[in-house]
């Protein structure tokens, strides 16, 4: 049948099964507007490209599936550019379609015309510019092939135009992809395999690093079977969070500069580590020269170029992480590790006694009782947490104890602040039937706060938990432990929150005591629609154990502190 | 840290060189030289790409030019197993006096004289770089006026070729022996 390029483009788009796009109009991509009225498209208008972006990532991410965001050309395409790195850094499936101007507009600097596949080049998995209908079909076919395949990433299309309206025959089965994508059985051989079985087999004091790849691969039941086979410890990486059940007894937590002390000190007298799709991120690391120094090491990675980048590796496994393990399962013996389990939890009763949940009320109203509060007040339902980025997200990592995959939602690679409302919004789409808690801090809620209007006009109703401090806390305690207490630009005001969500329309209310922060969640919980808590909590906090940039991993700042430390050129 | 020599295979499409380029940029990687042209096959191009790097850093190179969705193949080649050429042109400044013993310089160096002008000669040579290095170096002190040189080109030895794949059989560029963008 004969269609135009934008017919043809949600032609592909419902056939490719998506449900939702998260997007704002605009003159270049007028034409893909119009013909959207005539799809079955839940279509979320949002205020700002970059939500747009950052709500099909949390939509990808909550659901496995791939998410999709449109805008026009110009600014509306540069404006997406900081969501499509953040999916880049974090492996996240999106789809991004701009329109651009007219092909014969191309480089004379026509009114809304921008280079956008050169500008996205380095963030993206791959880039289209497509200038004719006929192309429009085999790029998104293969568009969605790519950015969910293999290590997932962001694919971005930019459509003229005239590709847009004009015609040509449409033949979804012609459009089929045509390069090849290698199978996902690894070229893996069994003499690596063999390796590997050996290393754990013979390991005294192993750790399984658990990373993204663990719920992007769907390796949750693998990792675990491993885990209790062997009697191996699992620690994860801030994205892999939830790969691992928080309650297991195998379970570490978190690693890295903000991991609780026996996590990082396990990690440093290890002497074996399985890293299980993650990066050796600097952030996990520290100090690559004093990392993990008696520890070999197995890298489970389907990325090739992952492998050997930060740390040198002895056995490199590269494949699909659940396909990986289940190949090296058979040789795995079980193995009594009590004496080094038992060594682990010495060193995890010694932080317990440290821990702020051990201090008593003192009146003040601490972040890390805000999120432990509304751990226990929501863990018994299907809760999705997004976050933002900074102290608060630390905390959260801390002290909301994930038992299940894909629930929690964060920006780890990119860092990037103002991700966590707009993607709690396409957290909401993706599982409606989950309860969706943005944690945020008062700094990048103030990023993106103009998606509270997407969330009451499409009735999306997440539930938003500030962290309201004053501060930028995380940069502030940065400043406090690195540059003498100097708060340069880190104090912040900020409107009053509670007028600011009635304002939209949204039921919001202030929290200062401890004594009512349960009370004000479940407030929230039983609201029928969109909830804003401002928490106005201890205004200079601070994130134990730290393990300053650049610093050996068990070089941590405990709590309280023994302070001076240098920042290094690292950082 | 040396110099690493890549046959890169890549679709001929706009845009497939500023992906190549971008990538090294980006990971910190200089290129020494690059070079494109036409390959065995219709449709697909050739790169021969120079850049200096330690072995973790080439194997990194390779399996990041892999992840391009446009790079079909990618060849590390092995100094002494493939056949290494560089072409030059030299534009050297050249009397009524001294013409003839610049071109003897060149006939020792096995170049060309392909123009002769009344103050200059234009001499080609095709060689290893060193060689060429070795040519333009003596030739300086008659004056080099313009040189233009390819970069190193590179194609693997034919018992390396016989031995390991069929790089003239179109299917082998189809990519079953590489990951592409599975990753």
């Amino acid at each position: 049948m004969t269609l135009t390029g934008a017919r043809i483009l949600w032609e592909c788009l419902v056939r490719q099964g998506v449900t939702d796009v998260f997007g704002y109009p605009g003159g270049a991509i007028l034409p893909a507007y119009d013909a959207m009225l005539d799809y079955p498209i839940r279509h979320t208008l949002v205020r700002h490209e970059q939500g747009a972006t950052h709500m099909a990532d949390g939509y990808a991410r909550a659901s496995g599936r791939v998410g999709v965001a449109i805008a026009t050309s110009g600014p509306g395409a540069t404006n997406m550019v900081t969501g499509i790195a953040t999916a880049m850094l974090d492996s996240s499936p999106i789809v991004c379609i701009t329109g651009q101007v007219g092909s014969r507009l191309i480089g004379t600097d026509a009114f809304q015309e921008i280079d956008i596949t050169g500008i996205t080049l380095p963030v993206t998995k791959h880039n289209y510019l497509v200038t004719r209908a006929e192309d429009v079909a085999p790029a998104v076919r293969e568009a969605f092939l790519i950015a969910a395949s293999g290590r997932p990433g962001p694919v971005l299309i930019d459509i003229t135009k005239d590709a847009q309206q004009s015609s040509c025959e449409f033949d979804w089965e012609a459009a089929a992809p045509t390069r090849s994508v290698k199978p996902k059985a690894p070229a893996l051989s069994d003499a690596d395999l063999a390796s590997a079985a050996a290393l754990i087999n013979a390991a005294e004091r192993p750790v399984v690093l658990a990373g993204h790849g663990v719920m992007i691969s769907g390796a949750e039941a693998a990792v675990r079977a491993l885990a209790e086979r062997a009697h191996i410890p699992v620690a994860a990486t801030l994205l892999g969070i939830g790969g691992f059940p928080a309650s297991h007894p195998l379970n570490l937590g978190m690693m890295g500069m903000h991991g609780e002390a026996w996590v990082n000190l396990a990690i440093q007298q290890a002497d074996l580590l399985i890293a299980c799709g993650m990066r050796f991120d600097d952030r996990v690391t520290g100090n690559l020269r004093t990392y993990a120094p008696r520890a070999k090491k197995i890298h489970i990675e389907i990325d090739p170029s992952e492998i050997n980048k930060n740390v040198p590796v002895d056995v490199a496994l590269v494949g699909d992480l659940a396909d990986v393990l289940a190949r090296l399962q058979p040789s795995i013996a079980g193995g009594d590790r009590r004496a080094w389990l038992a060594t682990i939890d010495a060193a995890r009763g010694d932080s317990a006694v440290r821990d702020i949940q051990s201090l008593p009320d003192d009146g003040h109203l601490y972040a890390a009782h805000v999120i432990n509060d509304l751990w226990r007040t929501t863990r018994s339902q299907d809760t999705i947490v997004v976050t933002d980025v900074g102290q608060h997200q630390m905390w959260e990592a801390q002290y909301y104890h994930h038992d299940t995959p894909r629930s929690l939602i964060t920006s780890g690679g990119l860092g990037t602040m103002g991700f966590a409302v707009p993607a709690a919004i396409g957290a909401k789409r993706a599982r409606p039937d989950a309860e969706v808690w943005a944690v945020v801090g008062d700094g990048g809620f103030q990023m993106t706060m103009c998606e509270l209007a997407t969330a009451v006009q499409d009735g999306i109703a997440i539930k938003i938990a500030i962290v309201n401090n004053g501060y930028l806390g995380m940069v502030r305690q940065w400043q406090e432990f690195f540059y003498e207490r100097r708060y340069a630009a880190t104090p912040l005001s900020g409107p009053d929150f509670v007028k600011l969500g009635e304002a939209f329309g949204i039921r919001s209310r202030a929290v200062t005591v401890r004594g009512d922060v349960v009370s004000a969640i479940a407030e929230a919980q039983a609201h029928n629609g969109p909830a804003v808590i401002d928490f106005r909590v201890e205004q200079e906090d601070t994130v134990y154990p730290m393990v300053p940039a650049g610093a050996d991993l068990h070089a941590m700042i405990r709590r309280p502190s023994p302070n001076p430390i240098v920042e290094t050129a690292a950082d | 840290m040396t110099l690493h020599t890549f046959a890169v295979y890549v679709e001929d499409q706009p845009g497939v060189l500023n992906r190549v380029s971008s990538l090294f940029r980006r990971r910190g990687f200089n290129i020494h030289s690059l070079s494109v042209g036409n390959s065995e096959t219709a449709g697909v191009s050739r790169m021969t790409i120079v850049v200096r790097a330690d072995a973790g850093g080439a194997a990194r190179i390779k399996a990041h030019l892999q992840k391009l969705v446009p790079v079909i193949r990618v060849d590390d080649l092995q100094e002494r197993a493939a056949v290494v050429r560089d072409l030059a042109l030299i534009k050297v400044s050249a009397t009524h006096e001294n013409r003839a013993s610049v071109m003897q310089l060149v006939q020792v160096f096995d170049g060309r004289v392909v123009d002769v002008a009344p103050a200059s000669l234009v001499v080609e040579i095709c060689a290893s770089e060193a060689k060429v290095d070795g040519l333009v170096e003596v030739l300086r002190p008659y004056g080099v006026l313009e040189m233009v040189r390819t970069g190193r080109v590179a194609i693997d030895r034919g018992s390396m070729v016989e031995g390991t794949r069929a790089a003239a059989d179109p299917s082998a560029l189809t990519g079953d022996s590489n990951v592409s963008f599975s990753v």
